[in-house]
């Protein structure tokens, strides 16, 4: 039999389970997340001011122009998009899968998805150029015939798909908090923690029957989650997709975003836990090297696959004998933005690749480096994949670039603000790990005498 | 509060102890108890003899309805009600519906499942009684309501301490 390491080291007590996870969220915070806290707030209030001159002025502010019409706004919204999708990976399918080892990275993937929703959900939003228009997106009954949204155009899949994702992940993430504020209740010392907390846990008891039923609800969520997620990244991909575009209209596109969201949200998950345990020393023994190294196998066969979708896009491009789509692709890679391929390329495909040696799978900081290039990669994916597609157009007359502004990179690192203020704040307020989860699970990899295997 | 009723309940430390008492409890005849853990124990509800819970058969009705809403929706508004030709497409370009048809039937089922979690638990419950703050850390309890087929408060905690509760007490829950 093949032995099977601990999923929890340190033989711990149910009891030292419920210390170690409620620590964080009941002692003073340290002064490295303060330091962390008042930085990313301060880059979450540049980003509230960029916004609001790109609202306020318009969006002519961005590099876009004619013939690059998406530029920092789409490409950010896809890169953060997809960074969602490997939380509800680890929380929904892995779950499907029986995985017991996401038990202890499950919640915080998940906050990582509900974040990253949120921060990607703006980039539509005010990529109108009007957002105090955007109900409009909705079909309601209004007094303009009622004229209807348009149900064929991927645009509004989007709509559908993203909100809905969106609501899902987050029903999904609370109900699994539930167990675990109440936790927390019953364990407040301070009458307001008790009331907060209290009011968060609805009054959950954990009887046997509710647990049933509560067993019974986080499975299904998990298998709508599943074919959920899948659709959300196939229905970004239509939107350039089923455009007529060289370059944009291939049919390969739903299973390679869908392969590139996960390899960048789990080199996400990769950057957070690495500083998540740097942060919270107790946390080492339940989000343990095992548990990245998996995860750094999973980003090593993304990565791959991401590169074999690239390997064949150029393929079918050249072996479609259709002129415009070669050169696009041939363009892509050697035109003016070529320097953005070959760092796609080389972060996405070549940096993994060390990934191979166990030693750099097990190293911390050697992952750590190696996430931070597979996001930058990542980006520019979304980036080439955008506007080089469009920067040349069929009309060699209206061949332009995008033009590139500070805005651009305002918005682009603004939107990291956002995301960690409010991943802070989670880390700090939510206990981080799911107690309620990992007790099911101590016993793994120990035997009955409380020995290794 | 009302809806609270009395009872008796014991207390234990280990896993298993908890599975054998609850076994022992059902098969001594009680009926309307309750087994408290802060996780879900693996062969409790065999244990206490609970059924497969019912909330599966709201997920496919409520998936079901939001897809035909989602049909219903796609179908009216752009055949039906306001028909504008979009490119020479059909106005019931069923393919082009579908994605919207298939996040309403996941997001109908989703919530619906949850809403009936929450009638299933009777949540959210504003500060139900608590037996032991530790129910919800690494203490497991049995409780038997006095209402209770053959409640008898001196023979049920005897039973208990037979069974190594390290406490048993008469409360509310």
């Amino acid at each position: 039999m093949i032995k099977r390491s601990p999923l929890v080291l340190g033989n711990k007590s149910l009891k030292d389970v419920t210390d170690d996870i409620c620590a964080p969220v009941e002692r003073f915070p340290s002064r490295g997340w303060i330091g962390l806290f008042l930085g990313a707030k301060t880059l979450l209030l540049f980003y509230i001011g960029i916004l609001a001159a790109v609202v306020g002025i318009g969006i002519g502010l961005l590099g876009v122009n004619s013939p690059v019409f998406w530029g920092t706004m789409i490409v950010t919204f896809v890169f953060w998009i997809g960074i969602g999708h490997a939380g509800t990976l680890i929380s929904a399918v892995l779950f499907l899968f029986r995985q017991k080892w996401r038990t202890s990275v499950a919640r915080t993937a998940e906050a990582m998805t509900v974040f990253a929703v949120m921060t990607a959900g703006l980039f539509p939003l005010l990529h109108t150029g009007r957002p105090w228009l955007d109900y409009w997106l909705f079909p309601y009954p209004n007094q303009r015939g009622p004229l209807w949204v348009n149900f064929r155009s991927p645009l509004l899949w989007d709509v559908f798909a993203v909100s809905t994702y969106a609501t899902v992940s987050m029903v999904f993430w609370y109900i699994g908090l539930v167990p675990d504020f109440a936790t927390i209740k019953d364990r407040a010392k301070n009458a307001l923690r008790r009331k907060v907390y209290g009011a968060l846990s609805l009054g959950w008891r954990g009887t046997a029957k509710n647990w049933s039923h509560y067993e019974m609800v986080y499975l299904i969520l998990a298998g709508l989650s599943t074919p959920l997620v899948l659709s959300v990244h196939t229905i970004v991909s239509f939107d350039f997709a089923v455009s007529n575009l060289p370059g944009w209209h291939t049919t390969i596109f739903p299973p390679y975003f869908v392969a590139g969201a996960i390899f960048s949200g789990f080199a996400m998950v990769v950057t957070l836990m690495t500083l998540v345990r740097i942060g919270f020393p107790e946390f080492k023994n339940y989000v343990t090297l095992d548990h990245m190294e998996v995860m750094n196998k999973i980003i090593m066969t993304t990565g791959m696959l991401v590169g074999y979708a690239y390997a064949s896009e150029f393929f079918i491009a050249w072996y479609s004998g259709n002129q415009y789509e070669r050169f696009v692709f041939i363009n892509r890679a050697f035109g003016p933005y070529g320097w953005a391929y070959w760092t796609m390329v080389s972060c996405n495909v070549l940096i993994p690749q060390l990934f191979w040696f166990k030693k750099m799978r097990r190293s911390i900081p050697v992952m750590f480096v190696v996430s931070i290039f597979v996001n930058i990669g990542m980006w520019f994916e979304r980036f080439v994949i955008t506007v080089t597609s469009l920067h040349r157009d069929f009309l060699p007359s209206s061949w332009g670039m995008y033009a590139w502004s500070w805005f651009d990179t305002g918005v682009l690192v603004g939107s990291f603000g956002m995301f960690l203020t409010l991943f802070l704040l989670y880390l700090r307020l939510f206990p981080a790990i799911s107690i309620a989860e990992v007790k099911p699970v101590l016993h793994v990899g120990y035997d009955e005498k409380g020995g290794h295997h | 509060m009302a809806q609270y009723t009395k009872g008796i309940a014991g207390i234990w430390t280990d896993e298993h102890l908890i599975l054998k008492a609850a076994r022992k409890t059902r098969e001594a005849g009680f009926t309307k108890f309750e087994a408290i853990s802060a996780y879900p124990v693996h062969g409790m509800e065999e244990a206490c003899g609970i059924k497969r819970s019912w909330i599966p058969y709201v997920t496919f009705v409520s998936g079901f309805v939001g897809m035909i809403l989602g049909l219903l929706l796609t179908w009216w508004t752009s055949a039906v009600d306001w028909a504008v030709n979009v490119g020479g497409k059909p106005f019931f370009s069923l393919p082009a519906f579908i994605p919207i048809i298939f996040e309403l039937t996941i997001l109908f089922a989703a919530l619906c499942s949850v809403a009936a979690l929450f009638y299933a638990c009777k949540i959210p419950r504003i500060d139900p009684p608590n037996i032991d703050p530790d129910l919800s850390c690494h203490k497991f309890a049995i409780f038997i309501p006095f209402n209770d087929v053959g409640y008898d408060e001196s023979k049920i905690e005897k039973m208990f301490k037979e069974m190594g509760a390290t406490e048993v007490k008469k409360t509310e829950y």
